[in-house]
Formats: structure tokens, sequence, C-alpha cells
């Protein structure tokens, strides 16, 4: 279970307060008006942001004192996801090893998650010549052979079109399940929300609204989120 | 509850590159402390000294005068006018950087010297030849090298002027001379005191012109005086004296012209044309022709010349010019080793740093006068061991040092960005300290690294500074060994000796730049 405790996060006259339990295995969505703080609240979790007071408890072990690498967490970003100067493999095989110390069991899993989300055969290019979707494809890879029980995705499909990006979103929920891992998926878009999600985390009005069933709050939203939906 | 926001650590720590940092500001210190605590004769400055240094003002202010008051037109002609070969120009007006001073002064006098191309056409008509030694040498010299400097730096002064401007005073119908008062002339007025102040401070300070076209009591400079107390008289008191008033001008000039010149790149986008409606009368065409004609016979003739005196001269050349030049290659590898020990770490702590730092290692590098770091190095030195022992390791340590700022304004700004854009990436999958060095920070910054090792390369392959203070006449550089050439009148010699140098200079620089952008992928 990832539970936010009193968190507080501040940044100028920015604010963000969140106290809130997701339950372990679930899939949630980061929904919310832009500048909100969707994109805040999951680089927190992540240990990007510093928390002003509270803490981020993973199976009730305080995070705090983790650097971002030491987290259970596995982390997409809008962007940059992959080193341009390293090739697929590598780029996945840090998600194993940071120091690209790999055994031959470790390069059997790399090239079974490369087939997982059909990659199989561009394991040597570098990512300039992949197209948006394939690298979207080979980050996702990594957080497979990453295997760690929380993902976190910023908005990584962000820039792909529709169709591509809903073959994305059913390629995560298929990471998902392989690994048994918990879910928060920052999205604009409230169809990626009801694509994937069971739970729906509002942001908005500097606090983070407990996780609620996607479809009870997209078909009956409250006042804030009916402004940023366009149904009020 | 308490405040408890914890800084993220970022992927490198910045421990290494403080501890370079110092240890560079360290020797430079010392050094300048040395020469005051030496420096004698506070009292009364001599004649000599105030000559010294009312010549170093003088040429400097006249120097920097003619290189931008020249530049202007050609920057003006470059900005406006499409035409094959203008982007090798742009790329030539680089290479005066890397070009070792004494092949250009060789150069210039096969063209301007006594018996050079135009005095001996001046001769077919019963003229008299040009003199090219004196405060007029010195100040050619000087142009030729900042004259391209002042050109690029215009010529950016002339992009940064929005596309949309032009076209909205073509739009207006504007005049060739309307655009020159409504856009050209405020962009000058903005850009010009700062090119002018960059150009003034490398002036003061630069030595191996004055040696070789200046000297006697009308046309020495501080620098030049150093090395007269020092090498003539063997006055340490005397050359520490006139080290502090060079250190104490170079850096004023320096600290101004930093803040005159906000930005000073490697002309990187200089290569775009703008485009323009009011350039197309007849007159407006010839004029920039014969800017850009005269610029570029002006820049390339005394290196046609040393390379058509150099061929016949080079398979004959002495064994001490091949010594030399194994010493050279020797010192230049060194120096650039030393010198990206010093700045990679260095600008790995400045990706999270303020720009601050930078600064201050522009300033010092503009400022730290060769000679003088040198006076100073020879005073520490003399008392412990033999300087001449240690020559050539001494200047290959004040080679990577003035290096280093250069080095620091190509290698920072990329190391940010590779922070920038992938640190929090490298962070979340655990890529931390030598292990990020190692995959991502020097892959990613090889390009630069690369380029920067070739700039300081070449600078140490062509330095004719500490090294006159340090040798004895059995150790030189190649470029003291030309210029020992030189005083022998042995001037066939010296040409191919120059003709090898530059070879080796370019070849160098290619090599590392070469090396750093092999199969380095966008």
């Amino acid at each position: 279970m990832l539970r936010l405790d009193s968190v507080r996060i501040q940044n100028g006259s920015f604010e963000l307060a969140a106290d809130i339990e997701i339950d372990h295995g679930s899939m949630v969505a980061v929904i919310g008006p832009s500048g909100a703080g969707k994109s805040t609240l999951i680089n927190a979790i992540a240990g990007f942001i510093p928390l002003w007071s509270g803490n981020v408890l993973w199976q009730d072990q305080d995070l705090g004192d983790r650097q971002p690498g030491k987290r259970p967490i596995a982390m997409l970003f809008q962007d940059s996801n992959l080193f341009p100067h390293l090739s697929v493999v590598q780029n996945v095989g840090l998600g194993v090893s940071p120091e690209l110390r790999l055994t031959d069991k470790d390069v059997d899993r790399i090239h079974g998650a490369l087939d997982r989300v059909g990659l199989s055969d561009f394991c040597d290019e570098t990512p300039a010549t992949l197209s948006g979707g394939q690298q979207s494809r080979a980050a996702l890879a990594r957080v497979l052979v990453q295997a760690k029980p929380l993902i976190l995705l910023d908005e990584p499909f962000a820039a792909l079109g529709p169709a591509l990006k809903h073959d994305m979103l059913d390629l995560v929920r298929a990471v998902v399940d392989d690994i048994g891992a918990t879910l928060l998926m920052v999205s604009h878009d409230p169809s990626d929300a009801r694509r994937i999600a069971d739970h729906v985390v509002l942001v908005a009005e500097g606090r983070a609204h407990p996780p609620q069933p996607t479809a009870e709050i997209l078909d009956n939203p409250p006042e804030v989120l009916q402004a940023y939906l366009g149904t009020g | 509850m308490a405040y408890r926001a914890r800084a993220i650590t970022p992927p490198l720590r910045p421990w290494a590159g403080i501890g370079a940092a110092i240890s560079v500001a360290a020797l430079v210190f010392l050094s300048f402390g040395a020469v005051i605590l030496r420096a004698e004769g506070w009292s009364g400055l001599t004649l000599v000294e105030w000559g010294a240094l009312r010549f170093t003002l003088l040429q400097a202010t006249l120097s920097a005068a003619f290189s931008v008051i020249l530049a202007v037109p050609v920057a003006r002609a470059l900005a406006r006018r499409q035409f094959p070969g203008r982007r090798v120009l742009i790329l030539l007006l680089g290479a005066p950087f890397i070009l070792p001073v004494i092949v250009a002064i060789l150069g210039l006098l096969a063209v301007f010297g006594r018996s050079g191309w135009i005095s001996t056409a001046l001769g077919l008509w019963g003229l008299e030849p040009i003199r090219i030694y004196g405060l007029h040498g010195v100040v050619l010299a000087h142009v030729f090298f900042n004259l391209p400097l002042a050109v690029r730096l215009i010529l950016q002064g002339w992009q940064d002027i929005p596309a949309e401007r032009f076209r909205l005073a073509a739009h207006l119908d504007a005049t060739p001379y309307a655009m020159w008062r409504l856009l050209e002339w405020p962009m000058l007025q903005r850009v010009l005191p700062g090119v002018a102040a960059v150009i003034f401070a490398i002036c003061l300070t630069s030595f191996a012109v004055a040696l070789t076209l200046g000297g006697g009591p009308r046309a020495t400079t501080l620098e030049l005086a150093i090395y007269q107390a020092f090498r003539f008289d063997f006055d340490l008191g005397r050359a520490a004296l006139l080290a502090v008033i060079q250190v104490a001008l170079a850096g004023t000039a320096a600290w101004v012209a930093l803040r005159l010149a906000r930005h000073e790149g490697f002309g990187a986008g200089l290569d775009r044309p703008v485009q323009r409606w009011d350039t197309r009368s007849p007159t407006l065409r010839v004029q920039d022709s014969i800017a850009i004609t005269c610029a570029a016979a002006f820049l390339l003739a005394p290196l046609a010349a040393i390379v058509a005196r150099g061929v016949t001269n080079l398979s004959g050349l002495p064994a001490s010019v091949w010594s030399a030049a194994g010493a050279s290659l020797m010192v230049a590898c060194i120096s650039t080793g030393l010198m990206l020990i010093i700045a990679v770490p260095m600008a790995a702590a400045l990706t999270s740093g303020r720009r601050v730092s930078v600064d201050l290692a522009g300033v010092l590098g503009l400022a730290a006068s060769p000679l003088a770091v040198g006076t100073g190095l020879f005073i520490l030195i003399y008392p412990v061991a033999d300087p001449a022992a240690l020559a050539l390791p001494v200047t290959a340590a004040v080679n990577a040092i003035m290096a280093l700022p250069f080095a620091l304004r190509v290698l920072v700004p990329a190391a940010r960005d590779v922070v920038a854009g992938h640190g929090r990436l490298a962070l979340s999958l655990d890529l931390r300290g030598w292990t990020f060095l190692r995959r991502i920070f020097l892959p990613r910054l090889r390009p630069q690294i690369g380029f920067a090792a070739g700039l300081c390369a070449a600078l140490s392959m062509g330095d004719l500074g500490v090294i006159a203070l340090f040798a004895d006449p059995d150790r030189a550089t190649l470029p003291l060994q030309i210029y020992r050439l030189m005083g022998a009148y042995r001037m066939d010699d010296a040409a191919g000796a120059a003709l090898l140098l530059l070879c080796l200079s370019l070849s160098l620089f290619w090599i590392c730049d070469r090396g750093g952008r092999a199969n380095a992928p966008a």
C-alpha cells in the first residue's frame, strides 16, 4: 500500500496537500486542471521534489530518506526516457544494472522484455532511429525488467496520436499485470482513465483527493472536475 | 511541523570539480602572491616602466579601434550576402584562435616586411619599403588576430536582430540608410563597446607579437618588459613589479570587458544570412564585395606566404627544429591532459552551481598574463630547483590554465544540458557518481570534450610565452625555436619550421575535434 501521510509540498506560492492511501495492485489515474500539481505529486513520490512536511510510505516504510534510485519505483517522464547514445538493449539493461553488468540470465530477461513489447528486431538500434511509439515501447520494456512494485507515469505518451496512445495504455496494463505492480498515472484525458484506471485521484485546488472508483467520479464529476472536463 | 525539505542530491557530486578549481586558484594566487612579495621599487617607477605602460595602453587602444572599425563593413557584408564560400570564410574566421602567433608573424613579415611582397612591389616603382617593426607592426599583427574575432562577434549582433524587423522595415520601404539608422546602428551601439573591450583586454597581455615586432624603448609592452627585466638584467624585483602592474591592469580590463560583452560564442549558427530586401543596389553590392575580398586577402595572404615559403624549406630543417617539435608535442599532450583533468570535473560541478564561477574563470583567463604567472612560478621554484629543468612541465601547466576558461565555456553549457536532460531519468535508475560519469556524462559530452581538447592542444602547441622565461639554450619548444631562428636571421629555416608548426597545431586540433565527434549520436 502507498500512503501519503499529511504530505505538504510547497514551492513559492504553489502549495499541494495530500493525505491519501492507494491499495496495492490498483491502477490509478491522477487527473485535474493544468497547473494543479499532478506532476508535482508524482515527482514528490518519486523523490525528485522535497516534501515540506509529512511522509511518503510504501508498505509502512518511510521513503523519505531514500534517493530516487533506491525507492521501489519505476518511472516514465514526459520526455527523454531513453539515453540517446545507448542502444535499445543498453537502455533496457540499465533497468537491471545501472553499471550495465549483465549476466547471461539478465540478457535473456532483457530480450524477453523487448520481445514482450514487440521490439525484438530493434535491439541494437539507437533511440534516434526509432519512431515515437517504438521509443515508448523501449521505455516500457525497461519498466518491465525493473520489476518495481510501484510504477509512476508522468504523461509519457502525451506526444503520441490517439490510436498509438491507446496501444501504449493497453501495453502498460499488460506490463503492470505481469509485474503485479501498483500504477499511478498522470493524465489530462479522462478517456485514458476510463481505459486503464480502476481509481481516480483528483488533484485540484491545492489538494490531492482520495481515490474514487473511475466510473463513479467521471459519471458524476464534482464541480471542480466539471469545469475542467467542460461538462459543467 | 518543522521545515524539513531535503535537497535532492544531483547525480554528480561537485567535490572533484571544487578541488580542481581550488588547485588552479591556489596556483595562480600563489604565483601572484610571490610576485607581489618580491616586487621592488614601488617608490619610483622609472621612465622605462612608464614608457612600457603607455605603449601597452596605446597599442591595445589602437588595435581594438582598428579591429572594430574594419570589422563593421565585413560583418555587415557577411550578414546580408549569400555567396559560394561564405561558410568556409566564416569557419576561417575562427582559425586565428588556434593559429600559432609566431606563424602568423612570419606570414605578416613575408607580406608586409622589409623584403615582403608589398615592399617589393613598391620597389618596382622606386618607392621606399614599408617598415613593420614598432608600433604599427604590433597593431597590424593584433588586427590580424582580432579582426576575425570582431567580425564574428559583430556578425552575431547582426543575426540577433530578428528577421521580422527587417521584414517590417522592408514593408515600410525603408532605404538602406533608414535601415542603418533604425536597426543596424542601434545594434552596433550596443555590441561594439563590448567587442572593443574584449580585444583591448586580449591585446594588453599579448607577448609574442611584442617580442617579435616590438622592442626598443619606444615599442615595449609591459609583458615584454617583464621578459626583458628577467632575461637581460635578471632583475627579479623589477620583473615582479611590472607583473603586479600588468595583473592589475589586465584584471581591470578583463572585468570591464566581461561586463560589456555578454555573449561571446564560438560562432554557432553564423552560417545563415538574414533575408534582406534593401541590399540589391549595385553600389552596395560593390561595397560588400570589396569589404569581403579585402578581409579575405588580409587574412589569407600571410598564410599563403608561409605555406609558399615553408614548403621549399621543410625537408632541410635542422635537427634542433625536430627535437623542439617533439618537445612541443609532448607539452601539448601533457597540457591537454591536465586541462581535461581540471575542466571536466569543474564542468560537472558547475552543472548545479551559479554562473558566477564561470565568469570568474573567464576573468582569470583574460587577466592572467602568462608572463606574470610565469614570473611568480619562477620566484617560487628558483630557491628549490633549477627552473630551466622544469621549463617544459611548467609551460604545460601554464598552458592548461590559460586554456581552461575557453574549455569551460565549451563544456559547461553542454554539461548543464546533459544533467538537465537526463539527470532525473538517471537518478530514477540509480545511476549516480562514477557510473553516471562513465555511462552518461562523458559519452554525451564527448564532442565538446574533443573540441576543448583540440583548442587546448593547438593553443599549447603554438604558445610562445612562459617557455621564453624558463628555457635555457638546450631546451625549446617549436615556437621558441622558430623565434631563435628568426633572431639568427635564418629566415628560410624559420619559414619551414613555421609551416611544420602550423601543420602540427591544425592536426592536433583536427584529431581531437574529430575524435570527439566520430560516431557521436545526435
